[in-house]
């Protein structure tokens, strides 16, 4: 029997259809638009303004906080303006759009494909280095890495856990790094255990990517400490509070960071460019995105720079399809649908999803039959049902009790739900609102 | 890049499930049993299927259309299970005209009255039963033999359920390896090759639909598992107390509907409980109810009032009985 986590999972059509497509390098686009705030936590604050020249790798937004990270110009050319562009959020926020001009990098970043095994930071180096990088979590939480490193004073941290399930359906960048970066990713693994003084690590892949497990399995007998964990496909596995319990058997208590429970979990990209950040001195300037679509000509792997438009990489896969229905930023269960295409990739775009306008078009939403579907497959043990029936008739104070700040918005309930009944989409009003009155009683 | 496309929240797929398809699956796995009965009642088994169906489809369209005035949806396949599930409890010879009042109590007091599909407390084709046995008590306990193909409509010749057999046995004093003697044997029961409603007596396809629905994931095993593990347990304990006054654990699963009930009406969606703790409790009380009936009360059989009273728990077990929330502290 293969792990998986506790409660609840679903288990939609896998969809990978990029798998087998090696990454290419997406060709530098003529101007990027690089938002301040691609990650969870406080904006970067501008340090560059218009007409400034400036390099690849280039500091051109500062962190403004603990919680908040530092962005790299992911090109060379000179600032065209600061200015408020809408992001993949649909909202408009304060971009850093710069003109290209040649391709000219930071003199200190070592672009040679030289492996690096020799770990020579020390840990504080590390987190300072990972930190100053901007890396983020990218999975798609984008939560800043150096943060989660920093193990809170009382707390020790006993295993650190590598997220390679990528549980989202249609999405393969995470399993081509692990076929093409295997080395890195290992190299970057025992980077982040040093980081966080631990000498175990699992990384946790699911078995439909029998070639990735076969391939890290082999590698990682030269490395010490880091064991691969095949786990049954079963989504939200994805889920750090899911991954933990699929790997190590324990659960994070409700609210709780998992750090109380002795863990710590870095997405296998993150892995990667940390190995970037601290062998090779590269911030987070690119990163690997699937392009993919059941009716797309040529759905592939990009490396592309961050601020990327996202028309480029469609063209880049064949053009969009006639029949598109919707442009997801992510995978089909928990991506936001995009607006427009004018829109930059950032830190944490995993992956572009253009589903036909049949397969995406919701159904009419019939009466509740209480079958108890949405109970059975939630991950976190909660009632949909009863969360959406209380979040439309405002019952704030039961939906707290029901536990709906648990709810980690994987969408099983609504794909789930017989009726068509438009579950998660009620229960994140919900959540909103109880989040607002549990902040202003503190 | 001009095409219009939609923007709304996650999930952006689904899994292509649907109330019909969830319906339609129940009553496919009804189909044997209601081959079964047609084999074994002939006629009059055909008679009762096609009348309460067809009333129970016209009655949710009058009923939609014009008193409630709402969108109909009697193509959602609920009203043909009522409509079977109704056939399946009651004897094979039963008069038309008390079958479709039986689908107008089902339908119109059972479902609708509440507001329809998903909204009823209690099983509608186990109310309109309910209804005909207390209302029409010498027709609903008159059952046909099982005699094959050839069997006609309403003259058919009778006889008294095994249920039935034991208890009047035992209240008027007969020892229990006596009585066993006069009933078919645990494989004939298993069979069908009983007296009893249309849909009761043949365990063995009524089985055949459990497995079909368990794969294809239409119900979980809590409920049925729980329903006749708490017969079996109950009275196998009964059975060992004093083995001439309670009959043992495999005749009590074999008949009086038990199997009917545990997987095709104690299961019904809308008025089983929501989480899987709830149904174990649910069906424990099922099977705990139908063995106090049938043993210690005054009716023969007591599977459809025990559904019918655990129903009425079913929005209780809702509130106070939660799933195992992830990351709860072990108590």
């Amino acid at each position: 029997m293969l792990k998986t986590f506790s409660i609840g999972g679903i288990h939609p059509a896998e969809n990978k259809l990029s798998a087998d497509s090696a990454i290419q390098a997406l060709p530098i686009p003529q101007m990027v638009s690089i938002p301040i705030s691609q990650h969870i936590g406080a904006p970067a604050t501008p340090v560059v303004k218009k007409n400034d020249e400036v390099k690849v790798g280039q500091l051109i937004a500062k962190s403004s906080g603990f919680v908040s990270a530092n962005i790299h110009s992911s090109v060379s050319g000179k600032v065209f303006k600061v200015d408020d562009i809408m992001d993949a959020s649909g909202f408009r926020r304060t971009s850093i759009i710069i003109k290209v001009e040649g391709d000219e990098w930071l003199e200190h970043i070592d672009r040679s494909e030289k492996l690096l095994t020799e770990i020579s930071a020390s840990k504080e180096e590390i987190i300072k280095r990972v930190g100053d990088a901007g890396i983020v979590g990218l999975g798609g939480a984008t939560f800043p890495a150096h943060v989660k490193l920093s193990v809170p004073p009382g707390k020790t941290a006993e295993v650190l856990i590598i997220n390679a399930v990528e549980c989202e359906p249609y999405l393969t960048s995470d399993h081509r790094i692990m076929l093409e970066k295997g080395d890195e990713v290992l190299v970057g693994t025992q980077i982040l255990m040093k980081a966080l003084e631990v000498n175990k690590a699992i990384i946790g892949i699911e078995n439909n990517k029998p070639d990735a497990i076969a391939h890290l399995t082999k590698l990682a007998t030269n490395y010490e400490g880091i064991e691969i964990c095949p786990l049954k496909t079963q989504y939200p596995q994805g889920g750090e509070k899911q991954l933990i319990s699929a790997t190590i058997k324990r659960e994070v208590p409700s609210g709780a960071l998992p750090i109380e429970v002795g863990a710590v979990v870095q997405n296998v990209g993150t892995a990667y460019a940390v190995y970037e950040a601290i062998q090779k001195n590269k911030p987070l300037i690119e990163r690997v995105a699937t392009i993919t679509g059941k009716s797309l000509k040529n759905p592939s792997n990009w490396m592309f720079r961050i601020g990327t438009p996202v028309k480029d990489i469609i063209e880049a896969a064949g053009g969009m399809p006639e029949d598109t229905g919707k442009i997801v930023g992510g995978g089909p269960m928990m991506g936001k649908a995009l607006s427009s295409v004018d829109v930059p990739l950032t830190k944490g775009s995993s992956g572009l999803l253009l589903l036909p306008r049949e397969e995406t078009a919701r159904k009419a939403t019939k009466a509740c039959i209480r079958c108890g579907k949405c109970v059975s497959v939630c991950p976190m043990g909660l009632e949909p049902y009863l969360l959406m029936v209380c979040a439309d008739q405002k019952n704030y104070e039961r939906l707290e009790k029901d536990a709906v700040m648990d709810c980690i918005e994987c969408g099983s309930c609504s794909y789930t739900c017989p009726a068509h009944r438009p579950l998660l989409d009620y229960i994140r009003l919900g959540k909103g609102k109880v989040g607002q009155i549990m902040r202003a009683r503190k | 890049m001009n095409t219009k496309v939609l923007v709304a929240p996650s999930p952006h797929v689904h899994s292509g499930d649907s109330i019909q398809k969830n319906m339609y699956g129940v009553v496919f796995a009804m189909l044997p049993a209601l081959l079964f009965s047609f084999f074994y009642f002939g006629l009059g088994a055909l008679v009762v299927t096609l009348t309460a169906v067809a009333s129970c489809y016209l009655f949710e369209f009058l009923i939609q259309k014009y008193i409630l005035q709402s969108e109909v949806t009697i193509n959602d396949g609920s009203a043909l299970i009522t409509g079977i599930l109704l056939a399946f409890n009651v004897p094979s010879n039963l008069p038309i005209w008390i079958i479709i009042i039986g689908a107008l109590v089902s339908i119109g007091i059972g479902k609708m009255t509440f507001g329809g599909l998903g909204n009823n407390v209690f099983n509608p084709a186990l109310v309109g039963r309910v209804f005909l046995l207390i209302s029409f008590p010498v027709q609903m306990t008159s059952w046909p033999k099982p005699t094959g193909l050839s069997s006609g409509y309403i003259d058919v010749e009778t006889g008294a359920t095994p249920l039935a057999i034991i208890k009047e046995g035992l209240n008027s004093g007969q020892p229990l390896s006596k009585l066993m003697s006069e009933i078919p044997s645990n494989m004939d029961l298993f069979l069908g090759n009983m007296g009893g409603s249309m849909g009761e007596i043949a365990g063995a396809a009524l089985v055949l639909g459990l497995i079909y629905m368990l794969i294809r994931k239409i119900i979980t095993w809590h409920i049925p598992v729980s329903v006749i593990g708490s017969v079996a347990i109950f009275t196998g304990i009964l059975h060992m107390v004093d083995p001439e006054a309670y009959a043992g654990p495999l005749f009590h699963i074999l008949t009086g509907g038990l199997l009917l009930g545990g997987i095709f009406m104690a299961t019904d969606y809308v008025t089983s409980p929501m989480s899987n703790k709830g149904m174990i409790i649910y069906g424990i009380g099922i099977g705990v109810l139908t063995v106090v009936i049938r043993v210690f009360g005054a009716y023969p059989e007591g599977v459809s009032f025990a559904i019918l009273i655990m129903n009425a728990f079913v929005p209780l077990i809702n509130v106070y009985v939660k799933p195992k929330r992830f990351g709860e502290k072990r108590k």
